[in-house]
């Protein structure tokens, strides 16, 4: 039983195996069903959104492929907004603690995930991950997702944002190549900029056209860790949508 | 390879349809894809074998319908069929669209073999 809402959402209950029937000559039927395929996982995110919104918490979701930087885009924010807004993070990882580590020598509390095999969080992975949580009192909840540009675009995990980001060093060509994952975000942060001068193949003009071919409509932020004018603007989209959830649960 | 983790949702959802209708047997199991789901046709299918070992669905077939991507456009209101991505009006090129298929993933519709014939 989940500890926070006393909901009967434990960990993922073992399925019971039905096995199949000898064959013999039976009634045959067609069975017009017609679900979402992920609906157990849609109705377990729209339960975890109950979570964040009982405690007032904005939950945002980080994707991206390996290595683009969320983990060091985290360790910055939290450093810029200390005494500012409190935060936690969720890290998923296929295997090792260290995005939490880094993540709680900033201060914060992390729980993290590790998948084993699974390329993605899952709404379920989600929820079992808030009973290790205080969010009372927590301003944002960050849910750093698997590396991976494909997998965790499928998932909704039930959080009210979802961010992907797209690193200089990956090429400004990867929003074509992954159009779900970029089409389905609500921000996109172009980060390492600090390498421009370095890569001069990366166009940040085709990047944005890129991201427009996929359908992408939201904000699109260039930014490096290091700070500047583009790690101002992320931190001022994040206040402001601090703001308006506070307005909303008001 | 989340089309596992797919496989194992939709086996999950199969096996309830087979308990509700007091199934002995799933003959066949079609869903329908389209690529803004984030789902491949060809790696669900190399899935879901794995997923349906041991389960009420083992031996039913599984039938994969693609759906292509189509917009409107708000411009000039065409429906046309559109790349994943290039999500413009086929008719205009603008790229004021909405897109109208394309996202779906849905288990639309399963063949059961039960017991007995049924009694009227
Ligand atoms: N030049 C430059 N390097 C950066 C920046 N941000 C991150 N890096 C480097 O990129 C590498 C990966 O950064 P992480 O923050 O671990 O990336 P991640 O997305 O969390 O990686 P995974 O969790 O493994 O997917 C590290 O070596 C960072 O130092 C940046 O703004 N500029
Ligand atoms: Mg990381
Ligand atoms: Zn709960
Ligand atoms: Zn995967
Ligand atoms: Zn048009």
């Amino acid at each position: 039983m989940c500890r926070d809402c006393g909901c009967s959402l434990g960990p993922a209950a073992a399925r019971a195996p039905f096995a199949a029937q000898p064959a013999t000559k039976g009634h045959i039927e067609s069975i017009e069903v017609i679900t979402a395929i992920l609906d157990a996982n849609d109705r377990i995110a729209a339960h975890n959104r109950t979570h964040f919104d009982g405690h007032g918490v904005l939950a945002v979701n980080l994707m991206s492929s390996p290595g683009s930087g969320k983990t060091s885009l985290l360790e910055a924010t939290i450093r810029a907004l200390q005494g500012e807004l409190r935060l936690a993070v969720i890290e998923g990882d296929l295997a090792t603690e260290n995005d939490a580590a880094r993540i709680r020598a900033c201060g914060v509390p992390a729980v993290q995930i590790t998948t084993g095999n699974a390329c993605h969080l899952d709404a379920q992975m989600v929820h079992d991950a808030l009973q290790d949580l205080p969010l009372d009192g927590l301003d944002v909840l960050f849910v750093e997702n698997v590396g991976n540009l494909v997998c965790p675009a499928s998932f909704d995990l039930g959080v009210h944002r979802n961010l992907t980001l797209l690193s200089v060093p990956e090429g400004d060509d990867k929003p074509a190549k992954y159009p779900v994952m970029f089409r389905g975000a609500d921000l996109a942060l172009i980060t390492k900029v600090d390498l421009l001068p370095h890569i001069e193949e990366f166009s940040v003009e085709r990047a944005r056209d890129s991201l427009r071919q996929v359908g992408f409509r939201g904000d699109i932020i260039e930014l490096t860790r290091r700070g500047g004018p583009g790690f101002e603007a992320w931190l001022g989209w994040l206040r402001g949508e601090v703001t308006a959830r506070r307005a909303a649960a008001a | 390879m989340h089309e596992l983790a797919v496989c194992q949702a939709l086996i999950e959802q199969v096996e309830r349809v087979a308990r509700d209708n007091a199934a002995r047997r799933i003959l066949s199991i079609t869903v329908s894809v389209g690529p803004l789901s984030g789902i491949e046709a060809k790696l669900l299918e190399h899935a879901y074998p794995l997923a349906a070992a041991g389960t009420v669905a083992e031996e039913a077939r599984l039938v994969v319908v693609t759906v292509p991507v189509r917009v409107r456009c708000r411009s000039c209101r065409a429906e046309t069929e559109a790349a994943s991505n290039r999500l413009l009006c086929g008719s205009c090129n603008d790229w004021h669209v909405d897109v109208i298929a394309g996202e779906e993933m849905l288990l639309q519709r399963v063949e059961i073999e039960t017991a007995d014939e049924p009694v009227h």
